[in-house]
């Protein structure tokens, strides 16, 4: 196989939940070796219950979120309220390159593992701390999960229909911030990898979301104003909606940019209402598309989502289901560019889990190994990597040092 | 000081609206040289699709274009021309990397696709961003952010509130699932990149609107693909609650965060009721609880409901218009918003970047190139051609 990106770069992982283990499952998946510092002292809440009200997990070992979060990565257990524990932490960052972390802004400085103390151990460390609002400034520690993200950075606010209320998005927020996280350490890497030089991180979740609405803050800029929501309609285009078909619950998107997809959709739909002059250009079909989508509605309500997928993209007209999980889950085109893929788990079995994102012709990134068992690398860090005596490990066990 | 993370790399942008220009600005933002080619005579469509200053359109004042392309140089160039293919070409070979949105096998046609420009530079990084990406059944579909967001389930999936039955999904505002692509792109950009070092090799990166988009909802999509009838969860209480003055949004994920919400309500009596004793059973009595938690928070304002509530570390965050973001301490305090001078469109504050590199910071060397605006650099001093050539290269629509 050939060589991956990150061949050869080691990551010590202090994150947890969901935003900051995204950063690092990026990273390892393109050949980043993560070593994950967990405790039974402080477990990663993922390890402990599936999401909100889920169902009680028979042990750390059997959470498939945690399994799905952190494929590919070592774990290392120790108590790092114990002092030889942050020397071994020490140790360990000596022969890495990253460390990346999303605890509550001052917790590893207390630790005696802040930035500056972990320089003085390998001045060329590429260190990242991802928090809520960022790591400097009067309320920096604010503490926050996805959905406060949302609504911080400004995104809630301009999801949702038009005359409701917000939506306060949640777990495609934190993996959002975690993306983030991700670029940044990669031209940390880059920039080290031809200078020689490391660097501080610090990344704020909430400014990771607004950097995605960006034009939304431009337009308050030149006007004063702040938009609003809109449901699912365009500024410019119409027909531009979420129409209802035939089945319970399913919806369908059809979005018309151009005369010559609009000529299409009538050719489709052939509905002699669609002739009338208010549909006539896209200025007119913008100002009457309450009665247009009426009209189109009536035609996809006996209807599929596939077959009218198929139908208008046959002719020429942008159209898609509004998949849930399970029609999404469903749909070939997974199948097709093999967006799943079967991961064997020593403990939950055998589960599709979503691969890669991007598809590298030379240097193929993606699963190697399943998520890890607490503690399941001890040895390999502490022996093989740290050079301990087994009788020390041992001993560190005993006193729950490595725990 | 340092002129950034990415000095040296040379970036040929080819793209439109959002997605491909972000993962170029991304770059470019962090010192990257960004040549972005536009279509002559009228450029990127996202010259068209404003916002605008007034709401009177203007190809050099989007707000669209101007934020999604900082720190750029911009020249037109149409490839399909003979000449306009040689030119690009030859900026090709100059290039580390080309980031380009055309429909798949649209590059090939004009002879510019990876295989073609690898071979006259075989350290060329070629990064195609397509809806549907390169391989599969739908590569050729048409689509918007619409049909995109709702494809990939996003506008299906809800943590903290049920879903609304019988309610028509809604598409996540602005043009988040672009972006989302712009971002990945990024990622394996630079990944390709730091590959590179090793080997000296380039290569191609397919990346998917649509998988990198059911990737960022990962363990619902895994979720439902492993059981699909999943027990259907009432949702954890709190979440979006309204205000006397719009909405915020609080989390109490962990017990002793509701312990804390309690604390910040004023420990009222029904919260020592046993419904309310841990997770699950706030859970599952989400509909006795939430009108309780709602009819507290309707009485006071979200701004000072955040204050309050985080002093007693309660993941709590008003839900902010864009206006509210900008005036917001914090962010002012961190300078996330900052001022850019453009020749036509003036000095407006822009977003910068969430992360603060200690010794590369993010820097805005200059704002978005007004159409064409260095033909003349790139044409004449970099290529070596006359100025006298500009004026036939305009005329024959090449630039």
């Amino acid at each position: 196989m050939s060589r991956l990106p990150l061949a050869g770069v080691r990551i010590v992982d202090f994150t947890w939940a969901w935003a900051g283990p995204q950063a690092t499952l990026l990273l390892g998946m393109l050949g980043a070796e993560i070593i994950k510092i967990e405790s039974r002292a402080r477990l990663d809440h993922t390890r402990l219950r599936s999401l909100m009200a889920g169902p009680t997990l028979a042990s750390p070992d059997h959470s498939v979120i945690f399994a799905d979060l952190n494929v590919n990565k070592l774990s290392l257990t120790l108590n790092l309220t114990h002092a030889e524990a942050v020397e071994i932490i020490k140790r360990l960052v000596k022969v890495s390159d990253v460390v990346a972390e999303n605890m509550r802004p001052g917790v590893l400085q207390r630790l005696g593992l802040g930035y500056e103390a972990l320089r003085a151990v390998k001045p060329e460390i590429i260190m990242l701390s991802s928090s809520a609002v960022g790591s400097t400034g009067p309320e920096r520690t604010y503490v926050g999960y996805a959905p406060n993200f949302a609504a911080l950075g400004g995104i809630a606010h301009i999801t949702g229909p038009a005359e409701g209320p917000p939506t306060p998005l949640s777990g495609a927020i934190d993996l959002r911030v975690g993306t983030t996280s991700a670029f940044a350490i990669l031209a940390a890497l880059y920039h080290r990898a031809r200078s020689g030089q490391g660097q501080y991180i610090d990344l704020s979740s909430t400014e990771a979301i607004s950097a995605m609405i960006g034009d939304t803050f431009l337009e308050h800029a030149m006007n004063g104003r702040s938009p609003g929501r809109a449901g699912n309609r365009d500024r410019t285009m119409a027909p531009h909606n979420c129409y209802r078909c035939a089945e319970d619950d399913r919806w369908v998107t059809i979005a018309v940019a151009t005369d010559d997809e609009w000529r299409a959709l009538c050719a489709v739909i052939a509905d002699p209402r669609l002739e009338d002059e208010r549909f006539a250009d896209g200025y007119s079909r913008w100002l009457n598309q309450d009665e247009l989508d009426e009209i189109i509605s009536e035609w996809t309500a006996s209807r599929s989502p596939q077959e009218i997928t198929q139908t208008l993209q046959a002719a020429g007209v942008a159209a898609m289901p509004a998949h849930d999980g399970r029609s999404l889950v469903e749909d070939p085109q997974l199948r097709e560019r093999g967006l799943m893929e079967w991961v064997e788990h020593p403990l939950s079995g055998r589960r599709l889990l979503a691969g890669p994102p991007w598809r590298f012709s030379k240097t193929p990134a993606g699963i190697r190994q399943p998520a890890p068992l607490l503690g399941q690398h001890n040895h390999y860090v502490l022996h093989d990597l740290l050079g301990m005596p087994k009788e020390e490990i041992q001993r560190l066990v005993d006193e729950e040092v490595v725990y | 000081m340092s002129d950034g993370a990415l000095q040296g790399v040379r970036l040929l942008e080819y793209g439109q609206m959002v997605s491909a220009p972000y993962c170029a600005k991304l770059l470019a933002d962090l010192g990257a040289e960004v040549i972005k080619i536009e279509d002559p005579p009228a450029g990127d469509p996202a010259r068209r699709r404003g916002p605008f200053p007034d709401d009177v359109p203007h190809p050099e004042k989007s707000g669209l274009f101007l934020y999604v392309n900082t720190n750029k140089l911009g020249i037109t160039l149409d490839p399909s021309t003979p000449t306009g293919r040689l030119i690009f070409q030859r900026l090709a070979q100059q290039a580390d990397v080309i980031v380009e949105d055309r429909p798949p096998g649209e590059m090939e046609r004009l002879g510019l696709d990876y295989e073609a420009l690898s071979a006259l530079n075989p350290g060329l990084i070629f990064t195609s961003i397509t809806p549907f990406g390169q391989t599969g059944s739908y590569k050729d579909y048409k689509c918007h952010h619409l049909n995109l967001y709702h494809a990939s389930g996003h506008s299906s999936f809800f943590y903290v509130a049920p879903k609304k039955d019988k309610e028509p999904p809604i598409v996540g505002g602005g043009w988040v699932g672009e972006y989302d692509a712009g971002l990945m792109a990024a990622v394996a950009t630079l990944a390709a990149l730091m590959a590179r070092l090793a080997t000296g090799e380039g290569q191609h990166i397919d990346i998917s609107k649509f998988d990198t988009m059911v990737t960022l909802e990962r363990v619902a999509v895994s979720g439902y693909a492993n059981n699909p009838n999943p027990p259907q969860l009432p949702g954890m209480v709190a979440g979006l609650l309204p205000s006397q003055d719009g909405h915020v949004v609080i989390v109490p994920a962990q017990d002793h965060q509701w312990d804390a919400l309690v604390q910040l309500m004023g420990n009222p009596p029904w919260a020592q009721d046993e419904r309310c004793r841990n997770e699950v059973s706030r859970a599952l009595n989400r509909d006795a609880i939430q009108p309780l938690l709602e009819e507290w928070a309707s009485q006071q304002y979200k701004e000072d409901l955040y204050v309050r509530g985080q002093e007693l570390s309660v993941p709590i965050g008003p839900v902010r218009n864009a206006g509210e973001v900008m005036q917001w301490p914090q962010a002012r305090h961190r300078a996330f918003f900052a001022e850019i001078d453009h020749p036509v469109a003036g000095r407006l504050e822009y977003p910068t970047a969430a992360y603060g590199f200690s010794e590369t910071p993010w820097r805005a060397r200059r704002a978005a190139p007004v159409l064409g605006e260095h033909n003349e650099e790139i044409y004449c001093h970099r290529l070596g051609l006359a100025a006298g050539d500009l004026a036939r290269l305009a005329g024959s629509g090449v630039i």
